[in-house]
């Protein structure tokens, strides 16, 4: 209990651990965004045509639209022709073993707590680490590839894979998406790819770690996962990033396709930085994360705990397409100071008797502002279709606000749909109840908040503990346990 | 956006003919503010579909489609016995007619005192007290929030006035008849009502909307309601058009101090009918109830908005909305509820649920929370469903027929609604255009 007070009082006090800046040499991009600097990242990892051709329709469409207004935030104008849009850390060739990887690279994973050696030596921990935006080690490789599952990064696979990637790239988030998945494809760097052959389970959780590291430089992630008929896979994603004064941006595209009787889990742990206790600097995460129940009796699954970023925004979505497809979305999202999160989900109910279930925690502390927006819409062929919805928000101090949107769309008369959401603080009979049988104050809100998100934190993998539990260590591991 | 270009000229000449006629008055604060508001309309027109606020409802697109070329008339040939049938005989109550939107004295009855209610026709009551009229006009309903609202205060001329003043017991409700009669043309009226309803005072307005005739009518009606300290105020809107007919229905309410206010809105006809109903809680201690019922069938579309904006402490809100959609309609719901930093202490409830009765029946519901202060209790449903099949057998099983359960087990959704209001000739009335309903369609 009282390692949960103390980090409950790091919650509202203590500023960002994870600060400081690896001294990469970085090969960047010139600033500024054109067809060159599409070109340039292109050329730069020896693409082939396709997928230039693709990266160049994704930047003219870009050029026809305009930054959305509609999210619940607000931040100055980004300027989009000031930032770096490629940079990859210095290499000379590629490591065969760790004793090959830059040695500041690997005391960068030591301070992120993911030593490659004890990750080797953790039972079932595939990490595909990720320094901004090139892929530098991969390990359990060769331990997947004889079951036949592809983990890779994504211009490797570009190369090794090319049929896979150019079938599935952009079909679930087609590069017309939205502003932000249309630069995302126009200018994404690199990013985690993994193929899951028919009928076979992933052994080990896969997991990636994002840090954004050289200053200036947005990050475009591009993540694709493909679970063909029977498989399954569990993948997970982990932020963090140094600090730095000015805001950065990370647009973010993932994409899931899950065939027949397959089933995706992902879970994303995100705590990139979050501003100082001013709201000064921060990381805009504008994410577009959508997966595909393309096959019948699939199902994919979103957990996600959101705790850093100055403004989150993103809605891992789920499009029920086959027939008994199921979709999840566990959030749990904490903002604190002056950072703002407008995130939630979609469910598209397409096929017949899909079911979806949506469970969104919210926090507020300081002055920030946390708003849940989530659409379900049940498609006039969904016969059956089942929705329950719930989000609930926490206020902690009068500074703060929760908001709630929820969109419901109904198009058959067979769909059942349930949303409910309530706003609350901390009871005082509750702290009294906890106060009386001796738990002081402090533990009493730590257990209050756990109790609170505890629905959504079971879902995460086991194996994520190790991980999350640093990341989260400031934010909520004391009021999750 | 060029298809309602043409509806939007439409209503813009119509305003020049309207300034013409009027002569000598268009001098005045009243007809400064229809000049701003006009202003506001020929800037904004009607709203798109990606106008967030009407993003199910394209409301401009629909009278391109119903009034676009017509002309349009206010002539009416209703008399006494055309009337009567849509009166509330059976309630003791101030019944006022208004036809195409013109209040029509010879065929309403005022029986309650003098001294316990003040009605007027708004350009009368204008006559009198201009400087209170217009300052009431302005002060409650800002014409840039809202298109509608702008082309109303545009047109604002005829009306209600209704004051009640400190302290007064209304003992009988006031019922205002909105009767729309195409019968001669297609019609469009833009009544403007203001109510006043001082401190401690009680009172109980019914709304009705009817339609008659072959063309197309269109309402774009405001009311606003000040609701003063201590005041009990119960507000029914019934609206039965048929299914030419388009509305427009938006209800602006401020309330002050230990003020209890109730709306209850049901709308069993009207082709498309879009109502918005904004409550502001300007003080503490305030209570304010909505309840909603929408029954709908063939191709209507019915879209309730309403806001509740908690600005102060110790204060509550209720909000119940039940809608049943049968054939190829739409229903839409959007409930907002904003409890402002200084509104500790706020205890807010939403729900809003439905039953589809067609896999070509559309709902849309959007139940919203925003919430800035910390020490408050909100929350808010939706849901929608269909008829329980458990539920019909319990009834079939007790030799109850297919059509006959499932109309008991619909009736009873809806009643829930009906069953709150305390006027038992009104909800008896109520709850027989429901059963009509039922037997009609069911």
């Amino acid at each position: 209990m009282s390692k949960d007070t103390e980090i409950l009082d790091e919650l509202t006090s203590s500023e960002y651990k994870y600060g400081w800046e690896s001294k990469f040499e970085a090969e960047s991009a010139p600033k500024g965004l054109n067809e060159d600097t599409v070109r340039f990242i292109s050329a730069k990892k020896n693409e082939p045509e396709w997928l230039l051709e693709w990266r160049l329709k994704a930047y003219r469409h870009w050029l026809t639209l305009t930054e959305p207004k509609w999210p619940n935030v607000k931040y100055p104008e980004v300027d989009f022709q000031d930032a770096i849009y490629y940079s990859a850390p210095k290499q000379k060739a590629k490591p065969k073993s760790l004793d090959e990887v830059d040695p500041e690279l690997r005391d960068t994973f030591k301070k992120l707590g993911i030593s490659l050696e004890e990750q080797k030596r953790l039972t079932g921990v595939a990490v595909d680490a990720v320094i901004d935006s090139v892929s530098v080690a991969t390990t359990f490789k060769e331990k997947l590839g004889e079951l036949g599952i592809i983990f890779c990064s994504f211009s490797e696979a570009v190369q090794e894979h090319p049929e896979l990637v150019k079938k599935y790239l952009g079909s679930v988030v087609p590069i017309t998406d939205n502003f932000y998945a249309t630069l995302n494809s126009a200018v994404f760097s690199d990013g985690s790819f993994c193929y899951i052959p028919k009928g076979v389970r992933c052994p080990m959780e896969l997991s990636t770690y994002f840090r954004i590291n050289a200053a200036n430089t947005g990050q475009f992630e591009r993540t694709l996962i493909i679970a063909d008929e029977g498989s399954y896979v569990s993948y997970l994603e982990g932020c963090t990033a140094p600090m730095r004064a000015e805001n950065q941006m990370h647009a973010a595209v993932v994409e899931i396709y899950a065939a027949k009787n397959a089933e995706v889990k992902y879970s994303t742990v995100q705590n990139w930085y979050p501003g100082d206790k001013q709201g000064r600097g921060g990381i805009y995460n504008f994410v577009t994360k959508r997966g595909i129940c393309a096959g019948d009796n699939s199902k994919i699954s979103w957990t996600q705990v959101e705790t850093g970023s100055a403004i989150t925004w993103k809605y891992p979505s789920c499009i029920l397409k086959g027939d008994n497809s199921v979709g999840e979305f566990y959030s749990v999202a904490v903002t604190n100071n002056y950072q703002q999160a407008d995130t939630g989900t979609k469910m598209i109910h397409i096929g017949k008797n899909t079911r979806s279930r949506i469970v969104s925690k919210g926090v507020s502390a300081g002055k920030s502002q946390n708003s849940y927006r989530g659409l379900v819409k049940i498609m006039k062929r969904a016969e059956g279709a089942r929705n329950f919805s719930q989000c609930d928000s926490l206020l902690m101090g009068d500074k703060c606000g929760a908001h709630t949107f929820p969109y419901i769309e109904i198009e058959n008369s067979t769909g059942k749909v349930e949303h409910e959401a309530t706003t609350s603080k901390i009871g005082e009979d509750q702290i009294f109840y906890c106060n009386q049988r001796g738990i002081n104050t402090e533990d009493a809100v730590a257990l209050i908040v756990n109790g609170y998100c505890k629905e959504v934190l079971n879902q995460l993998p086991m194996e994520f503990a190790v991980e999350a539990q640093k990341l989260l260590a400031l934010t909520l591991e004391g009021s999750v346990g | 956006m060029s298809t309602t270009t043409d509806i939007k000229s439409s209503f813009i000449s119509q305003y020049r003919e309207f300034e013409k006629s009027l002569n000598g008055s268009a001098k005045g604060p009243l007809h400064q503010l229809r000049k701003e508001a006009m202003g506001i309309f020929e800037e904004t027109g009607f709203p798109h579909a990606k106008n967030e606020e009407y993003k199910y409802s394209n409301i401009g697109k629909a009278l391109e489609k119903q009034l676009a070329g017509q002309a349009i008339t206010q002539a009416s040939s209703l008399d006494a016995a055309g009337v009567q049938p849509f009166l509330f005989d059976e309630l003791e109550a101030n019944q006022l007619v208004f036809i195409n939107g013109q209040y029509r004295p010879e065929l309403s009855s005022l029986i309650s005192n003098n001294s316990e209610v003040v009605i007027k026709e708004l350009s009368e009551a204008y006559q009198e007290q201009p400087e209170l009229v217009a300052n009431a006009l302005s002060k409650e309903a800002n014409p840039a929030t809202d298109a509608f609202l702008a082309l109303n205060t545009a047109f604002v001329q005829h009306g209600i006035f209704l004051h009640v003043p400190d302290k007064a017991v209304v003992s009988q409700p006031i019922v205002l008849h909105f009767i729309s009669d195409s019968s001669r043309g297609t019609t469009t009226s833009q009544p403007r009502n203001l109510f006043l309803i001082g401190k401690s005072a009680q009172i109980s307005v019914v709304e009705a909307f009817h339609s008659v005739g072959e063309q197309s009518s269109f309402t774009n009606i405001v009311t606003t309601i000040d609701v003063k300290e201590n005041a009990q105020v119960d507000y029914f809107k019934l609206q039965t058009e048929q299914d030419n007919s388009l509305q427009v229905n938006t209800t602006q309410v401020q309330q002050e101090a230990n003020s209890r206010f109730t709306a209850t809105t049901i709308t069993l006809g009207g082709g498309l009918v879009r109502n918005n109903l904004n409550i502001a809680q300007n003080a503490s201690n305030i209570e304010s109830n909505m309840f909603g019922l929408y029954f709908l069938h063939g191709k209507q579309h019915v879209d309730n908005h309403t806001v509740v904006d908690h600005r102060k402490p110790h204060c509550q809100s209720n909000e119940l909305y039940k809608g049943i959609m049968d054939d190829a309609s739409t229903g839409v719901f959007n409930g907002k509820i904003f409890v402002r930093q200084e509104a500790q202490k706020t205890n807010a409830f939403q729900s809003n649920k439905n039953i589809l009765l067609s896999d070509n029946a559309t709902i849309n519901t959007k139940p919203q929370l925003e919430i800035w202060a910390d020490d408050v209790k909100c929350s808010h449903g939706a849901t929608t469903g269909q008829i329980d099949e458990e539920q019909v057998f319990y009834l079939r099983a007790r030799g109850i027929s297919e059509e006959s359960a499932r109309a008991m087990l619909l009736y009873a959704f809806a009643a829930d609604i009906i069953d709150q209001i305390s006027i038992e000739p009104l909800k008896a009335r109520f709850l027989k255009f429901l059963s009509d309903k039922l037997q009609t369609q069911i």
